[in-house]
């Protein structure tokens, strides 16, 4: 092949990439160095700031900031897990006991929730669960509790409505990977004697491995960083670390503060997401692409 | 094991056993009893109902009625993981994520056998069919035929008494399926387990079957030794099915005793063994083996109480020792093959070439049937 050739691919190449390059740079990238030299910073005279690593500092020192912080981290956890328990039944019926059309049928209406904005399936879960909403009146109906409950502004109801908006992050990887599982490797786990129980453990789960493991990934993310649904089904109640980092740029205008959580946060995702693909046996590479 | 000294009860008997898919009779009122220690083949083309029935003597599939015996015991309402037998899937189903000896011992382990006899009896197992010191291998490292013995392996470590078989030499190209077929054989000899086999090959179910089923829509149509299938065919189906056969339409002109002569359309006249009851009048079809015609260059060569044909050679098929010319009847434009004789008198034989031929009416076979080839 001749030099020409080989630049003339190369700028094609180059021209490809660039949009994505772009997009990397401009929105992920700068941002991200601005708030890094914001958050490594301090203000020691109006116009006049120093490095410092101060922010941080509070953080540690501010009981409030590391309880919300380490409230996130296992609240999401917990999400993630719950949304992998109702999504696996779900990819499952999708692909091994719907056929056809029927299985088609079935992951529209996972999808069909997500043509509503999220805010608006927010208020959706408000009015099915205030205290003058649907659900509490039925229970009062059907004679379970005497006054309305409030069911808002609990730890589960943060949770419901974090797997609620989730699911469709974790049961499409699921799909993808239970249909690439031969069904004869089930039917003959069973042939050889195994139980339901143990061919889901030693044939399908490991199987599953790398899309549950993707699942969870960005399930736990979207989680992390929700700021909608904690707000709104969880109230005052909610302390979720976005909440503070929301605080912090906006009602005190601190921020380098604001900076500063901004990374903690960077840095929990990252280390919960290594921490998990560690105690998985996965690979992050193997698992986007299997997925 | 049971040690009842019975001569060789039946490992397998089904008894009147149907299976409706959607309106569609699958299986239709099957009867058929296995013995112990021999290799039964089912053969049959596909959709015959034949992959139905071993699914459900496997147990993935339960009989709308009838009943499965194995080893004695009722299969009705028994799990596929409960039953005393063990199936070698087409694709072999290996499982992918775990090694060659896991695969060997996931049996076992759902036997809850302990960990270090699983393994010394996976090994153990490796070892008979010839791939000792494989165990901790992955699967995908192994060639198409070392993963056939993995999948039988993995299912002989747990002595079923019946083994299942779904056309396991399908997948893998043709002169490993010619080894595989004398190995199969080999390892079923050496076990002395009961298999049953499935395949639409028939030289699959002739070389490796004690005990051949031909199979059509739903019911068999003969069961039977491979000799019998191929020399004493009970019907059209397994005559045409079974071997290469050239096959004459034609309406029943005169009966010589137990030789039927019959007339095809174009007045070709050939005769042979009746089988069953036919009048003279009806439609009838002959069915005539390649190698059972005889050629010569010469018509006073060919056996004089045999009638002659002459016929010009339009294609010769080499093969080696299964080559043949297929030929064209003079008057009628019959097309006929004649297998060649492997002695090799006719090597130098040329397309265009005319020679004469005959068959003993006693080596072909006569079913009353239809009118033509268009069933």
């Amino acid at each position: 092949m001749s030099d020409g050739r080989i630049w003339q691919r190369r700028l094609i190449l180059a021209l490809l990439l660039a949009p994505a390059l772009l997009w990397l740079f401009a929105l992920i990238l700068l941002p991200h160095v601005q708030l890094a030299v914001l958050a490594l910073r301090e203000r020691v005279a109006p116009h006049v700031f120093q490095p410092s690593v101060e922010q941080f500092k509070t953080f540690f020192a501010e009981p409030l900031y590391w309880q919300v912080f380490v409230r996130t981290a296992l609240m999401s956890i917990a999400a993630t897990a719950l949304t992998l328990i109702v999504a696996f039944p779900i990819a499952w019926v999708i692909t091994k006991v719907a056929r056809g059309r029927a299985s088609a049928l079935l992951f529209m209406v996972c999808l069909i929730p997500f043509w509503v904005s999220e805010t608006v399936r927010a208020l959706g879960w408000l009015i099915l669960l205030r205290e003058s909403g649907v659900l509490p009146a039925i229970l009062v109906k059907i004679g379970l509790t005497d006054m309305p409950p409030e069911l808002l502004y609990h730890d589960a109801t943060i949770l419901v409505g974090l797997v609620y908006t989730s699911l469709l992050f974790m049961v499409t990887p699921l799909v993808s990977s239970l249909e690439s599982l031969d069904n004869s490797l089930i039917e003959a786990a069973y042939d050889l004697g195994a139980s339901g129980f143990a061919t889901l453990r030693k044939i399908v789960i490991p199987h599953a491995a790398p899309g549950i493991t993707a699942g969870c990934i960005v399930v736990f993310m979207l989680s992390l960083g929700n700021y909608l649904t904690p707000n709104l089904l969880g109230g005052k109640n909610s302390q979720w670390f976005t909440e503070l980092i929301y605080t912090q740029f906006i009602v005190r205008f601190n921020w380098e503060q604001g900076a500063a959580f901004g990374f903690l946060l960077l840095g929990l995702s990252t280390a919960i997401v290594a921490l998990g693909l560690r105690l998985s046996g996965q690979r992050f590479v193997d698992v986007m692409r299997r997925s | 094991m049971s040690t009842v000294n019975l001569p060789n009860p039946p490992d397998l008997s089904c008894n009147s056993v149907v299976k409706d898919f959607a309106g569609h009779r699958a299986v239709n009122d099957l009867s058929f009893a296995v013995q112990r220690g021999s290799f039964f083949s089912i053969l049959g083309p596909s959709g015959c109902g034949k992959t139905t029935l071993l699914r459900m003597i496997a147990g993935f599939i339960e009989p709308d009625s009838g009943e499965i015996v194995i080893g004695g015991r009722n299969m009705r309402g028994v799990a596929p993981n409960r039953r005393p037998v063990n199936m070698v899937f087409q694709q072999l189903a290996l499982f992918p994520m775990m090694s060659v000896g896991e695969n060997v011992a996931f049996g076992l382990a759902r036997r809850g056998v302990p960990k270090a006899e699983r393994i010394s009896r996976a090994a153990a197992m490796l070892e008979r069919v010839g791939l000792a010191g494989a165990a901790s291998k992955r699967v995908d490292q192994l060639s198409g035929g070392q993963r056939q013995r993995v999948a039988i392996a993995r299912s002989m470590v747990l002595e079923p008494t019946l083994l299942l078989l779904d056309e396991p030499l399908g997948a893998l190209d043709l002169k490993l399926r010619e080894h595989m077929k004398i190995e199969l054989k080999q390892l079923q000899a050496a076990f002395g387990t009961t298999f049953v086999y499935i395949t639409h090959d028939q030289s699959e179910a002739l070389v490796l079957s004690d005990h051949v089923a031909v199979m059509n829509q739903g019911h068999f149509e003969q069961v039977g030794t491979p000799q019998q299938l191929y020399y004493e065919p009970a019907t059209a189906f397994v005559a045409g099915f079974v071997g290469a056969s050239n096959r004459i339409f034609g309406q029943l002109k005169s009966l010589y005793g137990d030789i039927a002569e019959l007339e095809t359309s174009d007045g070709w006249k050939v005769r042979a063994r009746k089988s069953g009851q036919m009048a003279v009048g009806a439609h009838v079809e002959a069915f005539v083996r390649p190698e059972a015609a005889t050629l010569e260059r010469d018509a006073s060569l060919l056996p004089s109480d045999q009638a002659h044909y002459v016929g010009k050679v339009q294609a010769l098929l080499f093969d080696g020792a299964n080559s043949a010319a297929l030929l064209q009847e003079d008057l009628t434009r019959f097309e006929f093959r004649v297998a060649l004789p492997q002695t090799g008198r006719f090597a130098d034989l040329k397309v265009g070439e005319k020679i004469y031929f005959s068959f003993d009416p006693q080596r072909a076979i006569c079913f009353s049937g239809h009118g033509g080839p268009h069933v």
